[in-house]
């Protein structure tokens, strides 16, 4: 049932306003900051690891800036790269894969805050794009549409080594988004909801976070979380020296790269989600969201201080996503690939049982200290 | 409150213009060489004997079904958890038998050998 008495007929307008500049505000990050720089931090954070240089060739008038431009120059490539379909491949479902593949990345950070809730001249301001009650179930249910890229993109490739990885990819993502699932009813269970706002409000105390509250829950969870993104140690359904490149083998030019982009993509929402749920959202250590606003109030008077303290909120917010992208190259870089039965037998050997055990145990704490 | 799902909408629909200009634009832009050698499937320069659509593990269909058992476990676990602390204790033992007779199931198929990849 559309409810209508929830909508704000005199507020119409700045509702307007605010929604399109946070869709545009998180689009621009993921489009033209994330999806492109990745590609950079990843060449020149493995090289740092490794002792190399990395990237440093592609230059302007001389001036290299750090590897920069090779971000311009890649793009270049793919878009002037011819688009490849071997004989005998399904060509709608061809071009349908990278689509299906690249679209869930991109919508699946609606739910996520990046700040909080703040009066700007009358107007309440509230940083995340759709505040849904289901929240985390919005992103499960997105993130799992990624699936249909990657098993179409190799059944319809009309070649071995990708159909063997579709294979592969359908396989670890359905006994992942199980195990994923119940890692998190932990989190929902201590704060009493699935929506992310919510959780991030009540991750205000530092000794709050999720970290805190459910440790077990997040280590599991981010190992289900890296098997989901399928990368390195879980990169089976795109192993190299086994598939070629899996189920992307014969993609070529923005097709391919709009399957790098989701992975990327898909990394920078993992990253989000692990902030938002367990490392206290946009909030700082030992400083309340009201306390800040205050403070900044004094210093700008109330409207400005307001926009001060989400400035402040959402690069905190941003800080902690970066590290966290960071930790996750870091593992990506350290560990070598896992076989396909030891990936199998983690997740519903493992994961599985110790995620059950974790409902158990929660439950009965929580019913402790009630 | 269907109105908080409108900016969802707006994003996809975003979304979905991005990646089909994205499709759209490496479909035109690129040059076009085709020739009989090059447009088989790539198998590191050997021409495919086997077709890729033929028959393939049973393990892999065995994993979709055992999936659907318990995904939708987690589906009833979700609002469950939203609502546990105003159930508790009869919540908490009702949820635990319902975990407890499906981690049962876990065990068959475990005993059975549905989980072994050798």
């Amino acid at each position: 049932m559309f409810d209508y008495t929830y909508l704000p007929a005199p507020n119409l307008i700045p509702s307007i306003v605010e929604m399109m500049l946070k869709i545009v505000f998180i689009f621009s990050m993921n489009m033209g900051v994330f999806a492109p720089l990745l590609g950079w931090v990843e060449r020149k954070q493995s090289a740092l690891m490794q002792d190399r240089i990395g990237a440093n060739r592609a230059e302007i008038f001389g001036f290299t800036v750090f590897g920069l431009l090779h971000t311009v120059t890649d793009a270049i490539k793919l878009l002037t790269k011819e688009d490849f379909i071997p004989r005998g491949a399904d060509r709608p479902l061809h071009y349908l894969a990278p689509f299906i593949a690249v679209v869930p990345s991109l919508v699946a950070f609606a739910v996520i805050p990046f700040g909080g809730k703040y009066m700007l001249w009358g107007h309440e301001v509230n940083l995340v794009i759709a505040d849904l009650n289901v929240g985390m179930l919005y992103v499960f249910a997105v993130a799992s549409l990624a699936t249909y890229g990657a098993v179409i993109a190799g059944w319809a490739s009309n070649n071995s080594w990708s159909m063997l990885g579709s294979m592969r990819v359908g396989a670890q993502m359905l006994s992942y988004e199980v195990a994923m699932g119940l890692t998190l009813v932990g989190i929902f269970m201590v704060y009493g909801s699935l929506q992310l706002t919510t959780i991030g409000m009540a991750q205000e105390n530092f000794f709050h976070w999720g970290i805190f509250l459910q440790p077990l829950g997040f280590i599991l969870f981010i190992a289900c979380a890296l098997a989901e993104n399928k990368r390195t140690p879980f990169d089976m359904p795109e192993a190299e020296s086994e598939l070629i490149a899996g189920y992307f083998t014969e993609y070529s030019g923005l097709k391919f790269a709009m399957f790098w982009m989701a992975e990327f993509l898909e990394m920078v929402t993992i990253a989000a989600v692990l902030v938002a749920l367990f490392f206290g959202g946009w909030h700082i250590p030992f400083i309340t969201h009201q306390g800040l606003i205050a403070a900044m109030g004094y210093l700008f008077g109330a409207n400005f201080g307001a926009i001060a303290a989400m400035i402040i909120h959402v690069a905190v917010f941003w800080l902690k996503v970066v590290v966290w992208i960071m930790i996750l190259m870091l593992i990506r870089w350290s560990l070598p690939r896992f076989r396909f039965d030891q990936v199998m037998k983690l997740g519903w050997k493992i994961v599985l049982p110790l995620a059950l055990a974790n409902i158990f145990i929660t439950g009965l704490v929580l019913l402790a200290v009630r | 409150m269907l109105n908080q799902y409108i900016p969802i909408l707006v994003m996809t629909l975003a979304a979905c213009g991005t990646a089909a200009g994205m499709i759209i634009l490496t479909s035109i832009i690129g040059p076009k060489r085709e020739f009989e050698e090059k447009m088989e499937p790539f198998e590191c320069g050997v021409s495919p004997i086997t077709d890729p659509k033929s028959r393939f593990g049973v393990r892999f269909y065995l994993v979709a079904m055992l999936f659907i058992v318990f995904d939708i476990e987690a589906v009833f676990l979700f609002p469950w958890a939203a609502v546990f602390r105003e159930l508790g204790m009869f919540g908490f033992v009702e949820m635990m038998v319902f975990i407890l007779v499906l981690t049962v199931g876990l065990a068959y198929i475990w005993k059975k050998g549905a989980l072994e990849w050798e």
